[in-house]
């Protein structure tokens, strides 16, 4: 199962991401009390190496589902995925995945934390550890390390988490609307400590988020979804040079996004004006 | 690299002993008042010994049998331990196979919640008249009384590590062997700490009543003979002795606990 390469260690992977590819890619689950909930339909969307993607759409549209899927932890219904020009078959080994909540190891401490994923592939011990701290000094965490993370805040803990996801090199960056349980401001402080990691990195980012301006700043692609069964509704493209940041908001062509993005939902009923 | 709005949490400092006296200066100063008044109405009210012994009696008679009290005290002792043991090792082993197998999950366990509601004591002639008279049935009364906390606790530990955690490490690629190593067991062990700490109360409990219903020695049998023959001083004695001994063993498993698991009493503390 482990597709990736860790020979060379990871001072001279210069970290390229990896292409996606999902063709009629479609999810029904059987509910809890029979029945079946049709949670993706038909879903087709080709993401380049490198990119960064964001999915917004409303509550319940399958967004979790598609990202579940694209790490193949659960098997789509039908339809065919792709990671690197492989097809998904059981969890892949290039993907990292970050959620909403940190989901940290109490018992390890910040160091041990960002090493998990070093332990259990069994990569090279002593260039990661070197990776792992210079990870953590880069978002501010230097001091922390034998830190354990009931002594970090939120915002400190979710960027150990992002650390922990890194530290693998990932081609492949799978984020379930990570800054979701931040308050605004370190909302907006992680968003520019995330551009400029995925700067340095170039990993694909797939991204979901509630939160339209984030998407628009962080992305390449915004995909709309619409309400279940979840298809794409729409694809934004967002070429604002970067990087960008507050003064990025303020851009006529930014607003231009957010707002067609917004008439999405309005139309789709999930924003409503009266 | 800016960091906006966070202040880390530092970790509660202070010198130990002055905590210690902190915390627990005000219980030990009711006890010290409760024994105080507890001298002054004996003599007051020319309560004799055989009904309630005074304080200072009730120490002498330790003192002048502290061999007696040894003695049983050890005889309990090995009937707790051996019957502690016991749990430990059926009962952390069992909760595993309710977490990983559905057979057990769906049957063994609503099984064993059932048999829960028996009183445990109750079957302690039963456990007399199958395995005379030894410290089998005592080690058995408090095996089956200490069993129920450690198996329920490990298993809702062992259940309590998040989804998003259990995906994170397959997406790693772990095995289910890892998985369990690297989450679900440090995860439990608080819980099973808990479990642990209220067993080990309850199997100086069952080791007690077995010595009531068939002994030939230790500190309940000790507590019978006294009754008989109204040495109320003795009796209360035992008491004493059966006290220290629950509470030494409660602080043992306590004791490893905070060597075991830093970090959470850590969590606990922040969280205060």
């Amino acid at each position: 199962m482990k597709q990736q390469a860790s020979s060379g260690g990871p001072e001279n992977s210069s970290c390229a991401g990896v292409p996606i590819r999902l063709r009629g890619v479609t999810k029904r689950y059987r509910a809890a009390r029979g029945g079946e909930v049709h949670a993706l339909s038909e879903i087709d969307l080709s993401i380049e190496a490198g990119e960064f993607v964001s999915i917004v759409g409303p509550s319940g549209c399958g967004k979790s589902t598609l990202l579940m899927l694209v790490s193949g932890l659960i098997p789509p219904t039908a339809g065919a995925i792709e990671v690197d020009a492989r097809a998904v078959k059981g969890a892949i080994a290039n993907v990292a995945v970050v959620f909403q909540r940190d989901v940290l190891l109490d018992w390890r401490t910040v160091l041990a934390n960002v090493l998990l994923p070093v332990e259990i592939k069994k990569l090279d011990s002593a260039s990661h550890r070197r990776k792992a701290r210079e990870l953590l000094r880069s978002v501010g965490l230097g001091e922390f390390e034998e830190k354990y993370p009931a002594e970090l805040s939120g915002g400190m803990r979710q960027r150990v988490a992002i650390c922990r996801a890194l530290v693998q090199d990932p081609g492949l960056l799978l984020m379930d609307e990570p800054f979701g349980a931040l308050d605004a401001l370190t909302r907006e402080q992680m968003n520019l400590d995330l551009q400029r990691m995925w700067l340095r990195d170039r990993n694909t980012v797939l991204f979901i988020t509630h939160s339209i301006e984030e998407a628009v700043l962080l992305s390449d692609r915004v995909v709309v979804m619409s309400s279940r069964p979840g298809s794409v509704a729409d694809i934004v493209r967002n070429d604002l040079p970067r990087p960008r940041g507050a003064h990025t908001r303020s851009e006529p062509r930014f607003l231009e996004h957010v707002e067609r993005i917004r008439g999405h939902f309005l139309a789709l009923g999930v924003l409503s004006e009266t | 690299m800016t960091t906006v709005e966070e202040v880390p949490y530092s970790p509660i400092a202070s010198s130990r002993l002055g905590e210690w006296a902190a915390r627990n200066g005000p219980v030990l100063g009711v006890f010290a008042a409760l024994f105080v008044l507890w001298e002054i109405a004996v003599g007051a009210l020319h309560i004799p010994n055989y009904i309630l012994p005074s304080p200072l009696v009730i120490a002498d008679k330790i003192v002048v049998s502290w061999q007696l009290l040894l003695l049983n005290a050890f005889v309990t002792l090995q009937e707790i331990l051996f019957g502690f043991a016991l749990s430990v090792i059926i009962a952390i082993p069992l909760a595993i196979a309710v977490v990983y197998s559905r057979i057990f999950e769906r049957v063994a366990f609503p099984f064993m919640v059932s048999l829960q509601t028996i009183p445990k004591v109750a079957l302690a002639p039963i456990l007399v008249i199958w395995l005379g008279y030894g410290i089998m049935p005592k080690v058995m009364v408090a095996f089956l009384i200490s069993f129920f906390p450690i198996v329920i606790n490990s298993v809702i530990g062992m259940r309590s590590a998040e989804r998003e955690m259990i995906y994170l490490v397959q997406s790693m690629g772990a095995s289910e062997l890892t998985t369990f190593l690297k989450i679900r067991l440090p995860k439990a062990l608080p819980s099973i700490f808990g479990g642990l700490k209220v067993g080990i109360g309850q199997a100086v409990v069952g080791a007690t009543v077995g010595e009531f219903i068939a002994a030939e020695n230790g500190l309940g049998y000790l507590q019978l003979i006294s009754q008989v023959r109204l040495d109320t001083p003795l009796l209360f004695a035992a008491v004493v002795v059966l006290s220290l001994l629950g509470v030494l063993l409660f602080n043992t498993v306590a004791w490893i606990e905070r060597l075991a698991l830093p970090w959470s009493r850590l969590a606990t503390e922040v969280a205060e």
